[in-house]
C-alpha cells in the first residue's frame, strides 16, 4: 500500500531560501521501526491538518547518541551530537518536535552544552500547544467513552518532568482515563531505557516489560496508550506475552488523535 | 571534692566533642578524595531545596505512614535536644536546671519535650516493629546484610533508652516535680518509684542525668560508624544535589576535547605537541574506583540512610535482577572507608591494595541491568543519585575496557557505521513516507 505523504525536507527549504516552522527530528526508531514508522506517519498527517510548515533532515539525519551515551560510550555519542549540531546549525533550526523521549531528552538537555541550542518539544507537547492555539481539533471519535491508561515513558516524565500534556490530550478525546497504581512520578519503566533495548535482559525472575504490563491490565483498560516507540514495542510485546492482544491494543497518543478523525 | 562532677562532665564532653571531630576531619578528607565539580551555581535555588527537602522533609511524606512516623522522631530530636544545653550548662557549672529561672515558659517547654519524648518513643516502637515484625521487603534485600540491620536496630534502641532516660530523670527530680509544672508525662511517672526514699531517688535521678548526657555523646561518635550520619550530611547533599533535569548526564569533558581535535580539519593529529605545553597523563574515561567518581557522589554514599526507597522503585530490583541501587551507594562507602583506612595505616598515601570498587564490590553484571529510568533518584528523600555512579562505572567499561555485553558492541557499531542502532543505511532514513 502506497499513500503519497508529503514530507519536504530541511535541504528542499533552504533551495527555496525558506525556514520551516518546526524541525521534525523523525529518530532511528521512528525512521526504521515498522511499528514506530506509523506513528511518525500520524504525526506527519496531524502536522498537514495543522497546517504547520515543518520539515525533515531525512538522510542527513542521524542517532542522536542516546543508546550510545547510557550505554557509557561517551565517544560516540559525542560524535553524534557534534555531527547532528553540525548539521541543525547550518540549517539553523530553531525549534525541533519529536515523538521519541530519548531523542527529545538528548537533543534538549545535552546538546547545548555541545554547542546545540534549540527550543525542544515532545511530539505531545507539540500536539498541545496546537490545540491550545486552535490550529488543531480533536474530537473523541472512536474512542469516545473508551478507557485509555497512559504509560509514562521515564525519559519523558521523570527526566523532564512532563506528565500533563499526554493526559490532556487523551482527556480531549472524551476517553476515560485511567491511572496505575505506579503512574507519573513513580511510574515504572517498560526496560527499554538506558540501552536495554538492544540487549538481552539479565538473568532475574521476570522480564521488566512483563511486570510493567501487568501493572496496566490491572486497570483493565481498552487501550494502553505510550508516548515513546520504545515503550511502544515493550508494552506491545507484553501485551503478546499475557495472550491479551485481542483485547487490549497499544497506541501512540499521536495514532490516538490521528484515528479518532480517520486521518 | 565538690567540684569532681563538674570536672568529670568538662572530660566527658571535651572527649566526646574531640573524637567526634576527629571522625569529622575524617570524613571531609575521605569525600575529598573524589575529583571536583562545580557546584557554584545557584545559590538561592540550592538554599531553597535544602529547605524543602532536608529540613522540610516533603519527599518523606511520598510515604505518607513513614513519612509522619520521621518527622515526629526528626523534630523531638531537635527540639529535645534543647534540654541538652541546659544539661551541658548545668554539667560545667554544677548548677540545676538554670533555665527554670525564666519561670512558666520552663514549665511549657518540658512539658513540650516530655510530650514529645512519648511520641518519639512510640514512633521508635513502630519503626521498630516494621522493621523486625511486619518485616517490610525493602529492609529485608539481600544488600541487608547483618551490619546493617544491626545498624538500624541500635539506633532505634539507643532513642528508646534515651527518651526512657529523661523522663526518668524528670520523674525521679524531685524539686522538678515538687514545681509541678512542665511534668506532664512524668507526674505519672513519679509514683512508680513513689516508695523509695528521697536520697535513693535522687541518686537515681543523678544516674539518669549522667546516662542521657553521656548517651548523646556516645550516639554523637556512633554516627561516623552508622547510616545515621543522614542527620548531618542531609543538608549539605540536599544543597549541591543537582538542579539540573533527571534526563540529562553530564558530558564527559576530556571526551569533548578528543573530540573536537578529531572533527577539527585544521588539526594535524600527529603533529608533535607544541613546545612548552605539558604532556598531560590522558584522563582516565570512567570510573572503577572510589577515587575515579567526584566528592558529590562520595557525599551522597555517605549520606544514605538505607532505607531501600531507591531499591523498591527500582525495576530491574522488583523482577529479581541483582541490581540495587542502595547497594551501589553502601558499596561505594564501604570501600571508600576501605580506602580511608589505607590512607591511615599507610602515613597518608594510598597504598595498592589489588582491590577496586569494580568487581570487588559492584558487578558488572548489576551495572549492566540499569535501564537508566531514575525512579532511584526519584525515590530518595536525600537527593541521592545512585545512576550517575552506575553511568561512571559503565563508562569505565566500555571505554577503558571495552567490556560491553555483545548486543550493545554491535548497537554501537551501527550507530558508528549507519548512523542507527540497527543495521539500516542511512540512506534509507526518509523511506518510510513512501512505503
Ligand atoms: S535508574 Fe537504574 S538503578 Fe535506578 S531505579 Fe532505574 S534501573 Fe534501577
Ligand atoms: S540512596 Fe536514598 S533512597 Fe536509596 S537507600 Fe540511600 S537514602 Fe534511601
Amino acid at each position: 500500500m502506497s499513500e503519497l505523504l508529503n514530507v519536504p525536507t530541511m535541504a528542499e527549504f533552504m533551495a527555496q531560501g525558506k525556514q520551516p516552522e518546526v524541525l521534525f527530528w523523525v529518530g532511528c526508531a521512528g525512521s526504521f521501526d515498522d511499528r514506530a514508522k506509523k506513528i511518525t506517519k500520524a504525526f506527519v498527517k496531524l502536522l498537514h491538518k495543522a497546517k504547520v510548515e515543518f520539515a525533515v533532515l531525512g538522510t542527513e539525519e542521524s542517532c542522536t547518541g542516546d543508546p550510545a551515551k547510557r550505554a557509557g560510550n561517551e565517544f560516540l555519542f559525542q560524535m553524534q551530537a557534534v555531527t547532528n549540531i553540525e548539521v541543525l546549525n547550518a540549517y539553523e533550526v530553531k525549534k525541533i518536535v519529536t515523538a521519541c523521549p530519548h531523542c527529545f531528552n538528548t537533543i534538549k538537555n545535552e546538546y547545548p552544552g555541545l554547542g546545540g541550542n534549540y527550543e525542544v518539544m515532545h511530539h505531545t507537547q507539540f500536539l498541545k500547544a496546537l490545540l491550545d492555539e486552535g490550529r488543531l481539533t480533536i474530537e473523541g471519535g472512536q474512542f469516545k467513552g473508551k478507557r485509555i491508561t497512559f504509560h509514562d515513558p521515564c525519559y519523558l516524565g521523570r527526566a523532564n518532568n512532563v506528565y500533563e500534556a499526554p493526559r490532556d490530550l487523551i482527556k480531549k478525546l472524551e476517553a476515560e482515563l485511567v491511572e496505575m497504581k505506579n503512574c507519573k512520578r513513580t511510574g515504572l519503566c517498560c526496560g527499554a531505557g538506558g540501552a536495554q533495548m538492544f540487549k538481552e535482559p539479565e538473568k532475574g525472575n521476570k522480564d521488566v516489560n512483563v511486570e510493567r504490563t501487568e501493572q496496566a491490565l490491572e486497570v483493565k483498560p481498552e487501550i494502553i496508550a505510550a508516548g515513546c516507540p520504545f515503550c511502544n514495542t515493550m508494552m506491545t510485546d507484553g501485551v503478546k506475552h499475557k495472550e491479551k492482544e485481542s483485547e487490549v491494543v497499544i497506541m501512540d497518543i499521536a495514532e490516538l488523535i490521528a484515528n479518532a478523525q480517520d486521518l | 571534692m565538690h567540684y569532681l562532677p563538674n570536672i568529670l562532665f568538662a572530660i566527658a564532653l571535651i572527649i566526646g566533642a574531640g573524637y567526634f571531630a576527629k571522625h569529622v576531619k575524617k570524613l571531609i578528607r575521605n569525600i575529598k578524595l573524589g575529583h571536583d565539580i562545580d557546584v557554584s551555581d545557584n545559590k538561592s535555588q540550592r538554599w531553597k531545596n535544602m529547605a524543602m527537602i532536608a529540613l522540610g522533609q516533603t519527599k518523606m511524606m511520598h510515604r505518607p505512614i513513614a513519612g509522619m512516623l520521621h518527622i515526629i522522631v526528626y523534630v523531638g530530636f531537635i527540639i529535645i535536644n534543647i534540654e541538652v544545653l541546659e544539661i551541658i550548662i548545668d554539667g560545667i557549672f554544677g548548677t540545676h536546671r538554670i533555665f527554670s529561672a525564666i519561670g512558666k515558659p520552663y514549665g511549657i517547654l518540658i512539658g513540650a519535650f516530655e510530650i514529645l519524648a512519648v511520641l518519639v518513643f512510640v514512633s521508635v516502637i513502630i519503626f521498630w516493629i516494621r522493621r523486625n515484625i511486619i518485616k517490610l521487603k525493602r529492609f529485608w534485600k539481600s544488600e541487608m546484610t547483618t551490619w546493617p540491620k544491626s545498624d538500624a536496630n541500635i539506633i532505634l534502641y539507643f532513642e528508646m533508652v534515651l527518651m526512657t532516660l529523661f523522663l526518668v530523670m524528670n520523674a525521679t527530680d524531685a524539686p522538678f516535680q515538687d514545681m509541678n509544672s512542665g511534668n506532664v508525662i512524668s507526674q505519672f511517672i513519679a509514683p512508680w518509684f513513689g516508695s523509695l526514699s528521697e536520697s535513693t531517688l535522687h541518686v537515681i535521678e543523678r544516674a539518669a542525668w549522667w546516662m542521657h548526657i553521656l548517651g548523646i555523646l556516645v550516639f554523637l561518635n556512633y554516627l561516623y560508624f552508622s547510616k545515621h550520619l543522614h542527620i548531618l550530611l542531609a543538608f549539605p547533599n540536599t544543597y549541591y544535589g543537582s538542579l539540573k533535569p533527571q534526563g540529562q548526564f553530564d558530558n564527559l569533558e576530556a571526551v569533548t576535547k578528543e573530540v573536537r581535535l578529531m572533527m577539527d580539519p585544521n588539526v594535524d593529529p600527529f603533529a608533535a605537541p607544541a613546545e612548552g605545553t605539558e604532556t598531560e597523563t590522558p584522563a582516565k574515561f570512567g570510573a572503577s574506583d572510589v577515587q575515579d567518581l567526584n566528592w558529590l557522589q562520595l557525599l551522597n554514599a555517605y549520606t544514605c540512610t538505607e532505607c531501600g526507597r531507591c531499591t523498591s522503585e527500582c525495576p530491574a530490583n522488583q523482577t529479581g535482577k541483582k541490581l540495587s541501587p542502595r547497594k551501589i551507594m553502601m558499596d561505594t562507602r564501604d570501600r571508600l572507608e576501605e580506602v580511608g583506612k589505607n590512607i591511615d595505616l599507610n602515613k597518608g598515601t594510598f597504598k595498592e591494595d589489588g582491590k577496586q570498587l569494580l568487581d570487588n564490590y559492584i558487578t558488572q553484571e548489576e551495572l549492566w541491568a540499569c535501564t537508566s529510568c531514575n525512579a532511584c533518584v526519584e525515590a530518595c528523600p536525600v537527593s541521592i543519585n545512585p545512576l550517575s555512579i552506575i553511568m561512571d562505572m559503565r563508562r569505565y567499561l566500555v571505554m577503558e575496557q571495552s567490556a560491553a555485553p555483545v548486543e550493545l558492541n554491535s548497537m554501537m557499531t551501527n550507530i558508528e557505521n549507519n548512523g542507527a542502532p540497527w543495521p539500516y543505511n542511512q540512506m534509507d532514513r526518509l523511506n518510510w513516507k513512501n512505503e
